[in-house]
């Protein structure tokens, strides 16, 4: 019987620094800010958390959202684990390489943080629809990858709804948290899809991927990196050592080892020295060295805002924040600008209006003679069953020859319905447009009422 | 600001769908390319091909230069545009063989715009029109094929006949290139 009172007597403890914060009023809280019970049964028993990325910054994350309370947790990455991840991914343990992430990171948490219920996924963001996205209610990524970021924010973006007149259903709204690192450098930001710059508003801020000019590359090598990309564009596809279909893959130690040896002959040949191991898999893998207490401050930024959000507590870092900690500490919060031209979170979907027996003629021609639109040769785009389609393209001349008899066709016959969405590209607009079409109610039916 | 707490306390379950929100949404790489297409504007000397008409990320481009020492060729490049595109540059390959101080016998192309240089602002156009003035003044600073940069840079008329040479299908040192001739 001690045992049991002194289970709920640590339970009370638990949570009593974060019931301080949520049930309590402060100089700092938001003014809006209603301090609550439920809001800690909010956050434990309804929010619904998905991270992405169980990597440096996703093992933080996990760590720091379920000691917060945060118990719904869904995770969710495609690698497995490698032994030069131990050093800062600390969910994982020499016996764990080659088995998911994801899996393991849930399965540790799940065991040292009594309560929390996180769920693994071992796959790719890809591999699901909106429909699994859509039951968060909040998003919070570390990855390294920025194609992943954009097909996350494009999701996202994609779940907002609009009223009628035109404004956003805030419910729809699904916060994202992203962080990122790079060394001794990072970032934290928080997006609000619709209303805030999103990952593509400021898609500039990301630096290029590193490239040296191909021609000093063929012939004037100064680095030992020329020496490594020499083998890896030029070389690999003249000798094709694997065979045609290989591609050069840098975790494949044979392939690394082949584009060593061939690196080190070239850099003989031109006297520079300093091809190493570590230097060919930093060139042909784009590593950059991964600091682990980056990434804590990092995660431990992001929590803080997932949790700020989830709680309403506290306003919101507003929006953008960098770090640099590689000589001294210093960092710098901005307010990131939304773009009136992003080509995702501006790209408000329009209504049209059609007959069910519409050609696609009709639609073009009103594209070009509409008031709304008066544009002057668009191009027309669907998807179809995930595929995309051109429907019709006037200024391609190719594209023109074989989709001009889709005009003649029916909307139905190119596969189109009542609600599908068309994409319309034209000069006279900054972006692409999505407009849905809507059938017209045949007449009869419109009597009726 | 958002109170997400007070706003939605459950969230619908997986898997329910709302009616119409099943289309699959183009991708930025998609909407992007969409556009720069609809507004390619070709000089006459240059044409697009679309193996598959609703395949916009891949396609050849072909120039059929009207002066210089390559009048009278005609090239074909293919472009792979990515999922990171405009982030990063579309992959062009020269697929025709061709004895250029720029362009390697890989198909390899040196264009600054198409490496180093590239910016998101760039588009499908202005690569067209990179290429076809490394056809209109081959670059023998930046060598790829630094045979032919030496020889254009030392006795312009023998590169001249080498290109011609090339072009009507025929040996240069020791490779063999296609006719290429339109």
């Amino acid at each position: 019987m001690a045992g049991e009172s002194q289970t709920s007597d640590h339970n009370q403890r638990r949570w009593h620094h974060i019931k301080k914060l949520l049930e309590r009023s402060g100089p700092f809280c938001h003014p809006d800010f209603e301090p609550s019970p439920d809001i800690l049964d909010f956050i434990m028993n309804s929010c619904k958390v998905l991270v992405v990325g169980a990597g440096g910054l996703g093992c933080e994350l996990l760590k720091d959202l379920a000691l917060m309370g945060f118990k719904k947790i869904h995770v969710i990455d495609l690698d497995t684990i490698e032994l030069s991840n131990l050093n800062r991914q600390f969910l994982f343990r020499k016996n764990d390489i080659g088995l998911s992430k994801a899996k393991c990171a849930v399965d540790f948490v799940n065991k040292r943080v009594p309560g929390c219920e996180a769920v693994a996924h071992h796959c790719a963001i890809q591999d699901f629809d909106e429909g699994f996205y859509r039951q968060f209610h909040i998003v919070v990524c570390g990855l390294d990858s920025i194609v992943a970021r954009r097909w996350l924010n494009g999701m996202l973006m994609s779940l907002l709804q609009y009223n009628d007149d035109g404004s956003l259903d805030q419910s729809s709204i699904i916060p994202l948290v992203d962080g990122g690192t790079e060394g001794f450098k990072g970032n934290a930001r928080v997006i609000l899809p619709g209303l805030s710059a999103c990952i593509e508003c400021t898609l500039d801020l990301y630096p290029p991927q590193k490239t040296y000019p191909l021609c000093t590359v063929a012939n004037t090598p100064r680095l030992p990196e020329h020496c490594v990309e020499y083998v890896k564009v030029i070389q690999w596809a003249k000798e094709n050592p694997w065979g045609n279909s290989v591609q050069l893959d840098g975790d494949d130690p044979h392939h690394l080892a082949w584009v060593l040896e061939r690196a080190q002959e070239r850099a003989n040949k031109h006297g520079i020295t300093g091809v190493t191991y570590r230097l060919t898999q930093g060139v042909l893998k784009n590593i950059i060295p991964a600091v682990a207490s980056t990434n804590a401050a990092i995660a431990a930024v992001c929590a803080t805002e997932v949790f700020k959000l989830a709680t309403s507590s506290c306003a919101n870092m507003n929006n953008y924040m960098i770090m640099n900690m590689a000589d001294g500490v210093y960092t710098y919060t901005f307010n990131a600008e939304k773009r009136s031209d992003c080509l995702a979170c501006s790209n408000v979907t329009r209504v049209m209006e059609i007959e069910p027996e519409a050609t696609l003629q009709a639609i073009y021609n009103k594209l070009c003679d509409d008031q709304d639109y008066m544009m002057k040769s668009p191009g027309i785009t669907t998807i179809i069953n995930g595929r995309n389609k051109t429907l019709y393209m006037a200024s391609v001349k190719s594209i023109e020859e074989r989709t001009r008899d889709n005009l003649k066709k029916k909307v139905t016959e190119l596969g189109l319905y009542n609600g599908a969405d068309i994409l319309v590209a034209d000069i006279t607009t900054p972006n692409t447009l999505t407009i849905k079409l809507k059938f017209s109610e045949l007449e009869d039916i419109e009597m009726t009422h | 600001m958002i109170k997400l707490f007070s706003l939605k306390q459950k969230k619908d379950e997986e898997g329910s769908s709302r009616p119409g929100g099943t289309q699959k949404k183009a991708s930025a790489a998609q909407l992007r390319i969409t556009k720069d297409l609809n507004e390619l504007n070709l000089p006459k000397t240059c044409g697009t091909e679309f193996p598959d008409p609703d395949d916009l990320l891949n396609f050849k481009l072909i120039i059929c230069p009207d002066e210089g020492f390559y009048r009278g060729g005609r090239f074909v490049f293919s472009f792979k545009v990515g999922p990171n595109y405009p982030h990063e540059p579309p992959k062009v390959k020269c697929e025709t063989a061709v004895y250029h101080p720029n362009i390697d016998l890989e198909g390899n192309v040196c264009l600054n715009i198409l490496r180093e240089d590239w910016k998101p602002v760039l588009t499908v156009n202005s690569i067209v029109y990179g290429l076809q003035y490394l056809f209109l003044e081959p670059n023998p600073e930046d060598p790829l094929n630094k045979e032919a940069a030496d020889e254009l840079q030392s006795n312009r008329r023998l590169f001249e006949q080498h290109v011609q040479r090339a072009m009507r299908g025929g040996y240069v040192g020791s490779s063999y290139f296609e006719r290429c001739l339109k």
